[in-house]
């Protein structure tokens, strides 16, 4: 998809002046976080399993090629096909490929961020070949021409009467005068429609959340349904996955299943957990007869060994957004990429550099929620602090901004001086701060324009600690 | 250089540092072969009685419906007697699972079973379960022969036998079974996890029933044989 996001305070400040926007963000407030923190609270075990859950990515990503290999071997064996692909491209021909080997006109599809990601739909169309979404969410921006605002709710950012405005617009063979009110009407239009399309799909391609080397299985977390019949009614199923989806062993899949559902939407577990190997056997009744996994590198090997490998642990859940202030506040579509909130911030710079999405690592207030939540403990804010520093090592910010933190440092390496500096400035801004705070302050017309600033009152924080800790000694004596 | 080479070197080449590539191949192997059990929650480790107790309250808790009955003899009876409470037309698709081929549906002549794969009229669909996992409330269904994976997905009923003897703990405790039946190393074609029915939450957060799978997931546990 088109890269917007160097454009990112740009669609930020159309996304606040948004009204439907903040209304539809305030179901990602109220519902996900309180729904992720039942669930962990219900299991004692939820912090080992964290725990438990990152040590095995650990262990993928340190033996990736190795694992990759023994998936692939467990693939061959049971009669399916891996394909490499080194690049969003590579990947698009090599499903075209298959689809045109088949002579596929419809293609259902699961959901998939990396399908967003090697923009496949556009290219499957401009080639002849119908993709549909059947995931609800996915189905309904797909009609609206539009990308997905979050990981796992893709239509997050949507309300009702919208769905039912796209409804009117496409199902144009219903009658005109049917309810459509009610969001439950709304879900037996999009079943009915996308029953045909199952029926019709020459090929399925589905997403995988994980993939097991133990047995050459992927396995795919759904709550609907559609991925199933996506993968059981065509006569080929494609599983687009990226390197880092593998986990070693079943064993290993249990405990990542886990915190997935519960991280995600507080779920013990998703409805649909399905594990497939293979095409089908001889005999069985139903099943694809073609099995291919397609595994999409494009930009993650080159994280291995470097400070952003950890990011690879990352297993799609989409807490770090639910928790996010900012994404809170501006919503998926103004990180103007694939993925967005805490996790996108990171990882896109990797995918697309920190040349354009240089402002994704920045907009962030540090506030920490999105490792404490994170079910594989990525640190994120200490991955987004080291893209701002590359950003100033390559000279990727403004000079204002350079000049400002350079400043800075002098002065924060240099602690007495420091303190000099603030003891000095404090008590001035104190005395011109008047009721409290600033309306408007030379160097920070950033900050002044949109708010006050808060006027010190009183001493330096060095002084205030230094004092409270006398008293406490004071105190114990 | 072909794309998997060149991946594959790129990460051998990043990855080597720490150690060389056979002491890593055989690491792995070895971790593959032992496949170590990680954390398994308390929750699910009961006696009998309380797991499937626990099975039955987790299952309805995510909007399955159970029923218990005393023995096999009684499924036939049970699947009609659903029918019939729902209003629904007295027809299942079911797979030739041996299981289910043995109870005796004789006993519901009005019944009308269509066997193979489902289509998508299907109103109602019978499957065998080969495990009920405690912990999450969840049915585990594979596919084979004499079990269409479409009888899983397609029906707006989807009604599934599952015996008291079969609910297990924990997801690990399938795993090894699935091993067992297996084979270490390999898998059905499809193995299902089930937990409740089809569901949506895409339009504004409003969670609703019967997204493209089963309305209404009914589990009959077979308490006795």
């Amino acid at each position: 998809m088109e890269i917007r996001s160097p454009a990112f305070k740009e669609n930020a400040r159309a996304a606040l002046d948004d009204p439907q926007l903040r209304h539809a963000l305030e179901h990602v407030k109220s519902g996900f976080i309180v729904k992720r923190a039942m669930a962990a609270e219900a299991l004692p075990e939820f912090e080992k399993l964290r725990d438990s859950s990152k040590a095995i990515k650990d262990e993928t990503l340190a033996n990736l090629d190795k694992y990759l290999e023994a998936y692939e071997t467990k693939v061959t064996e049971s009669g399916g096909h891996v394909h490499w692909a080194e690049s969003a491209a590579d990947a698009r021909d090599i499903i075209l490929k298959i689809c045109q080997s088949v002579g596929a006109k419809t293609v259902t599809k699961g959901k998939s961020m990396i399908s967003e990601e090697i923009e496949l739909n556009d290219f499957l169309e401009g080639n002849g070949v119908q993709p549909v979404e059947t995931d609800l969410g996915e189905y309904i921006i797909q009609l609206r021409g539009e990308h997905p605002s979050h990981i796992i709710a893709p239509a997050v950012h949507l309300a009702r009467s919208q769905v039912e405005a796209d409804f009117r617009r496409v199902h144009t063979h219903l009658p005109v005068d049917r309810d459509l009110t009610e969001p439950v009407t709304l879900l037996s239009e999009a079943r009915k429609v996308l029953r045909a399309k199952y029926f019709q799909a020459d090929v399925g391609i589905t997403g995988a959340n994980f993939l097991v080397a133990e047995t050459g299985t992927s396995v795919i977390v759904t709550n609907e349904g559609n991925g199933d019949l996506t993968q059981i009614l065509p006569k080929v199923h494609i599983v687009l996955a990226s390197i880092e989806k593998i986990v070693p062993t079943l064993s290993d899949l249990s405990q990542v299943l886990r915190v997935l559902a519960r991280s995600a939407t507080g779920q013990d577990m998703s409805v649909y957990t399905t594990l497939s190997t293979g095409p089908r056997r001889a005999g069985d009744p139903d099943g694809p007869e073609q099995y291919h996994v397609v595994l999409l590198d494009n930009g993650r090997s080159s994280m291995i060994g470097t400070e952003f490998q950890e990011m690879l642990r990352c297993i799609r859940c989409g807490a770090c957004m639910n928790h996010c202030p900012v994404y809170h506040a501006v919503g998926g579509h103004t990180y103007g990429w694939v993925y967005p909130g805490p996790m996108g911030s990171v990882l896109t710079p990797s995918l697309i550099g920190v040349d354009k999405a240089g402002h994704l690592p920045n907009a962030s207030t540090f506030c920490g929620r999105c490792e404490a939540v994170c079910p594989v403990r990525i640190p994120l804010p200490k991955m987004m602090r080291h893209w701002r520093e590359r950003e100033f090592s390559r000279r990727l910010n403004p000079a204002t901004q350079r000049y400002g933190l350079k400043a800075w440092a002098f002065f924060a390496r240099r602690p007495r001086l420091y303190r000099l500096a603030t003891s000095i400035g404090i008590p001035v801004l104190s005395l011109f701060g008047g009721r409290g705070r600033f309306k408007s302050l030379p160097l920070a017309g950033g900050w002044t324009r949109h708010r006050d600033m808060p006027a010190p009152e009183g001493r330096t924080f060095m002084q205030e600690w230094k004092q409270r800790e006398a008293q406490k000694q004071g105190a114990r004596i | 250089m072909s794309g998997r080479e060149a991946i594959l070197n790129r990460l051998r080449v990043a990855l080597r540092e720490g150690k060389d590539d056979a002491t890593r191949e055989q690491a792995v192997q070895a971790r593959i072969a032992a496949a170590p059990r990680g954390v398994v929650p308390m929750r699910g480790r009961l006696p009998d009685d309380d797991r499937v107790t626990l099975f039955c309250a987790m299952a309805q808790k995510v909007s399955a419906t159970v029923e218990r009955v005393g023995s096999s003899a009684n499924v036939p009876g049970a699947v009609a007697a659903y029918l019939r409470q729902r209003n629904l037309p007295a027809r299942v698709r079911m797979g030739a699972d041996a299981r289910l081929g043995a109870m005796p549906w004789n006993t519901e002549p009005s019944l009308e079973i269509d066997s193979g794969r489902a289509q998508d009229e299907d109103l109602a669909g019978v499957s065998h379960a080969i495990a009920g996992i405690a912990e999450t409330g969840t049915v585990v269904l594979h596919s084979g022969q004499d079990n269409p994976t479409t009888v899983n997905f397609l029906p707006e009923h989807h009604l599934v036998v599952v015996r008291a003897k079969d609910i297990v703990g924990d997801l690990e405790t399938v795993f090894d079974q699935v091993r067992q039946t297996f084979g270490k190393g390999h898998m059905p074609r499809t193995l299902n996890f089930i937990t409740g029915p089809s569901r949506s939450a895409d339009i504004e957060q409003t969670l609703l029933l019967g997204a493209h799978g089963p309305r209404a997931l009914h589990v009959i546990m077979v308490d006795g044989d």
